[in-house]
């Protein structure tokens, strides 16, 4: 069975925002199929009560003072915004 | 010729002395990337005005209240954000993106006296291992032109390598500092992660990534590390404990030191030239007094597939916050909502950003993520265990940088998993979360060799110390490539 097929491609796009044509969608089945299939040997390794690592340094807590502190100026928070009107970011309609 | 084969304690020297200033040392990085970077193409965006301005003003700091660095040139690798300075990630995403705050980093190289030139070239969003994914351009190898630098810090060690600017911040995730570093012919620091802040780093891997130097010699490496590391309030990853004077270990002194030599990093998929290069390498350690045995980090084979996993499971979170709303590109004509995230998001990232993004969609969607993203996690665990238990033994664990020396330029881009094999020996110190360097160590047709020297969590000085005392018994690192002056670009 392939690791992964056109349809799944199609339906990952979808979900990462990404709209791909139909001849992109053969490229990245064939790309992603291959880098899974690389990563299949994975399972060669036995992790049977191995902890999985979610950070290299372990870390617990890591608190501050409850101090309220002032954020970025909003005119210059707008500086990069493509679009924006009267102080607010500006969107195209959501409802249809 | 360059002044910036000079190091950071020569060119002090010259400041002090005051045979040359800091605007001159200024206009010379200028004089010479323009002559060079022509056919090296390491910079993106110059910073020619402010950092003037800025060496006009440090001229005038009285010589006691001057650092190791103060009125040196430093060029910053286009993901680590500059304020009023553009920072694209060398993304179409990111054009004319006008930071409105600095990175600590790059405010640390502010404190330190540091004039910031401009900002250097790398891989689109720091996925890849040639700077060719960059949308902008390709940089080039500056002992050969045809090669590639090696990325995804490709411009910063290109820029050092090439006598632009003595000194770059670069940020490695699997391997970007130091595999440019060695195909480059120079010496890259990635520094324990938690050591260097990642505020203003924009995010690609957030457990792997590390702002790191480089340089062209260890003791500037060691300067340019003391300079940036420290806990941030604003990165809670960063971690709180002191920062050496990481110069103050370079004794030369390297007697009973305990050496690992990683059998793996010479095993299958390592190039001849690679590991005879690290065999000659362990003949210098030696000689200097250090104890040098094999050592075995039995799942190394397998932090490569894990890591383009995480990385990319990582990075597919990362990046959603790139939609055409609040900063960057935004696809024009577009009337509803979704379609302007997908269109924006398909016509601002590359081709190789797409494919990391997908995959790790797709690790961590439903019915997948125990398979695929869990599992690598676990397999993560027991990498980081194989460098715990060589550090019970060994105060560094040493090997190749990277399997062959640079590859030419277009030979691999169609190729992901030959692309991604060059990174193999990198990855799993950064799945580790340890430090390593990468020094250079010899030459292979004329393209530089690295060695990598791995050590304890939070012990850069012992790296440096070993990276130092075998620097100092050869002579690669006062070789320059020789690259014509071209007429001004």
């Amino acid at each position: 069975m392939a690791v992964i097929t056109k349809d799944q491609v199609k339906h990952v796009a979808n979900l990462a925002r990404l709209a791909i044509t139909e001849e992109e969608a053969e490229h990245y089945t064939e790309k992603l199929a291959s880098i899974i299939e690389f990563a299949e040997q994975l399972n060669e390794v036995d992790t049977s009560g191995v902890e999985p690592t979610t950070h290299p340094v372990p870390l617990v807590n890591v608190l501050r003072e409850d101090k309220p502190s002032k954020g970025l100026d909003r005119d210059l928070m707008l500086k990069n915004v493509p679009e924006h009107e009267d102080g607010m970011v500006k969107v195209p309609s959501i409802l249809g | 010729m360059t002044l910036f084969n000079h190091s950071a304690k020569e060119l002090q020297q010259l400041l002090h002395s005051k045979e040359v200033s800091a605007v001159e040392l200024t206009d010379e990085a200028f004089r010479r990337i323009g002559k060079v970077d022509g056919d090296v193409k390491a910079f993106l965006a110059l910073n020619e005005e402010q950092a003037k301005a800025r060496a006009a003003e440090l001229d005038n700091t009285p010589a006691d209240q001057r650092g190791p660095l103060h009125g040196l040139p430093v060029g910053v690798k286009d993901n680590i954000v500059t304020e009023g300075l553009e920072t694209t990630c060398a993304s179409r995403m990111l054009g004319g993106f006008d930071p409105i705050y600095h990175a600590t980093a790059a405010k640390k190289l502010d404190d330190a006296g540091l004039i910031t030139v401009g900002k250097v070239n790398m891989d689109e969003f720091a996925m890849g291992g040639s700077t060719e994914t960059s949308y902008y351009k390709k940089t080039a190898n500056p002992w050969n032109l045809d090669y590639v630098p090696g990325g995804s810090s490709g411009g910063s060690a290109a820029a050092v390598a090439a006598g632009e600017v003595p000194f770059t911040l670069g940020t490695d995730t699997g391997g970007s500092i130091r595999q440019p570093a060695a195909y480059c012919g120079v010496v890259g620091m990635k520094p324990t992660y938690g050591r260097v802040s990642r505020y203003g780093l924009v995010a690609f891997a957030s457990s792997l990534d590390q702002i790191g130097p480089i340089t062209r010699t260890v003791e500037d490496n060691a300067f340019l590390l003391s300079a940036i590391s420290g806990h941030d309030p604003f990165d809670s990853t960063s971690f709180d404990i002191d920062v050496p004077d990481f110069a103050s270990a370079l004794t030369g002194d390297i007697k009973g030191l305990k050496i690992g030599i990683a059998s793996e990093y010479l095993g299958e998929g390592v190039g001849e030239a690679s590991r005879n290069a690290v065999k000659d390498a362990i003949k210098v350690l030696e000689s200097l007094g250090a104890e040098v045995e094999e050592v075995s980090l039995p799942h190394t084979k397998y932090a490569l597939p894990a890591y383009y996993l995480l990385s990319s499971s990582e990075a597919s979170s990362n990046l959603a916050r790139f939609d055409g709303i609040r900063y960057g590109y935004r696809a024009e004509g577009i009337e509803n909502l979704e379609d302007l995230y997908k269109q924006t998001r398909s016509e601002g990232f590359g081709d190789e950003v797409k494919t990391r993004i997908m995959l790790g969609t797709f690790a961590l969607s439903s019915g997948f993520y125990d398979a695929y993203y869990k599992k690598a996690q676990k397999v993560r665990t027991l990498v980081r265990d194989d460098f715990t238990n060589a550090f019970e033994k060994y105060d560094v664990v040493i090997g190749p940088t990277s399997p062959t020396p640079a590859f030419k330029l277009g030979e691999q881009i169609d190729d992901p998993l030959t692309m991604y094999a060059n990174d193999i020996l990198t990855i799993p110190v950064n799945l580790a979360g340890v430090p390593a360097i990468s020094v250079p160590c010899g030459f292979d047709n004329g393209l530089p060799l690295g060695l990598q020297i791995i050590g304890r969590h939070f012990d850069e000085s012992t790296v440096y110390r070993v990276a130092h005392a075998f620097e100092q018994s050869t002579d690669f690192h006062k070789r320059m490539p020789e690259i014509r002056e071209g007429l001004e670009q």
